[in-house]
């Protein structure tokens, strides 16, 4: 999705995204008119596999530096450890803070603190809880094999849906997902939380 | 990987078995593994010669394949389960035959985090290599790693993390070690997807394992190179 030219001397803002992301960045975008950022995405899918991640956003940033005149990433460290910030370091382009996706959602402090009371919580957002069967069935093999259900998650006791909309359908099937997975199950609204202040403050607003 | 359904194991010699065995393995035929250990052991083959020729061999295609993002973790997941089977089989007659230990491990993933994937399959390859295991589950608090050590006086501390935000508890391990002077009674081994070797420099362990088999390698060294400096210094006294 391509901006127009900056709005009232918004710079014109490139936004590189996790694809698991990009519904919400480009609802966020379309909510508040801000018609100055666009967004490009990596695969969601590498969250399984977070080494791809920092050299391909470094290869997005160079890629993109002659066509807008600020970059940012809505990437958390995304199980990086860390590499991502060197890349972001070195780039000079910054990113939304936090751990991952769960936590600016939630709200950082916030889910540090829920993660720290209660470690055994798997958790979904509206991306995954949209894509459970097939990004968590399917992808871990759990379809195929049902056997395998106590080497994922085993160790876990809740399902927690992080609802960034109040959408009854993405409800149904969270809590369809802690069931299959024989997991309790705990709705809580967060919002856009974190990544819209972020893509709010970035646009100059609030 | 593997041959036609029903095929009779016992009809294979024992190089036949050896490679069906492998193919069942790498297909996550747990029950066929199960049954191969057991048509060698009747054979005569010796426990230890069937957990390092048959299934350590294995799994050690399996490691490569999946390195090599041929296998993912599902299938990596059943050939491991397949393994584990065979080694029910095996783990008391190892001890009963007396089959040598190269060293002694305690793993154990860190306060916190409750992923235990990657350790499992690092804790069962370091087995089929040798070593005693003693794995600790998961969420583990500087306490726990510390009681372990006191227990049973192993050669290597393991300790694992999957998340960004539960990798930095491994200094606090680290760090603690160091308070009570121990650090260097034992090797600290690190592992995780989030982890590197700048990682694991930097809190002070001795390496990082990117893979179970990475972790088998890195571990017989430090053990060898332990002893050897022990027999070096019982020696000049």
């Amino acid at each position: 999705m391509k901006g127009r030219q900056g709005t009232e001397g918004a710079p014109r803002t490139l936004l590189i995204a996790c694809g698991a992301l990009a519904k919400e960045v480009v609802e966020l975008i379309r909510l508040n008119g801000w018609t100055h950022m666009s967004v490009t995405c990596l695969p969601a899918i590498w969250h399984n596999t977070p080494d791809k991640i920092p050299e391909a956003v470094r290869q997005k940033i160079r890629a993109a530096r002659a066509d807008y005149e600020r970059i940012l990433v809505l990437y958390g460290d995304c199980g990086s450890g860390g590499i991502l910030d060197q890349v972001l370091a070195e780039e000079g382009v910054e990113r939304i803070d936090g751990p991952h996706c769960y936590a600016f959602y939630t709200g950082l402090q916030d889910f540090t603190e829920l993660a720290e009371a209660d470690p055994t919580c798997f958790y979904l957002t509206d991306y995954l809880a949209r894509h459970f069967d097939r990004l968590i069935i399917e992808g871990l093999g759990i379809d195929r094999h049902p056997e395998l259900l106590p080497d994922y998650f085993g160790n876990y006791t809740t399902l927690i849906y992080l609802a960034q909309t109040e959408d009854e359908g993405l409800k149904r099937r969270a809590e369809a997902a802690a069931a299959r997975l024989g997991l309790a199950y705990i709705y809580r609204y967060t919002g856009y939380g974190e990544l819209g202040d972020f893509m709010r403050a970035a646009s100059g607003e609030g | 990987m593997s041959d036609m359904d029903d095929l009779d194991l016992r009809s294979l010699d024992d190089d036949e078995l050896n490679k069906q065995m492998q193919d069942d393995l790498y297909d996550g035929l747990r029950d066929e593994v199960m049954e191969g250990v057991n048509i060698f052991l009747e054979r005569g083959w010796t426990p230890y010669r069937i957990l390092t020729e048959v299934l350590v061999e294995g799994m050690r295609i399996v490691g490569i394949d999946f390195r090599d993002g041929i296998l993912f973790v599902p299938e990596v997941l059943l050939a491991a389960n397949s393994m584990k089977g065979g080694m029910t089989i095996l783990r008391p007659l190892l001890a009963e035959t007396g089959a040598e230990q190269v060293g002694k491990m305690v793993i154990g993933t860190v306060k916190g985090d409750i992923h235990d994937i990657g350790k499992n399959l690092v804790g069962m390859m370091l087995e089929g290599a040798g070593f005693e295991v003693i794995d600790l589950g998961i969420n583990n608090p500087v306490e726990n790693y510390l009681d372990a050590l006191e227990e049973h006086k192993p050669d290597i501390l393991g300790m694992s993390a999957l998340l960004t935000t539960t990798m930095p508890y491994m200094k606090v391990v680290i760090d603690t070690l160091k308070e009570k002077g121990i650090r260097d009674d034992y090797i600290v081994l690190v592992g995780g997807a989030p982890l590197n070797e700048a990682f694991a420099d930097a809190i002070g362990a001795d390496a990082y394992c990117r893979d179970a088999a990475v972790a088998v390698e890195t571990a017989k060294e430090f053990v060898s190179r332990r002893h050897n400096q022990r027999g070096d210094k019982a020696a000049a006294q």
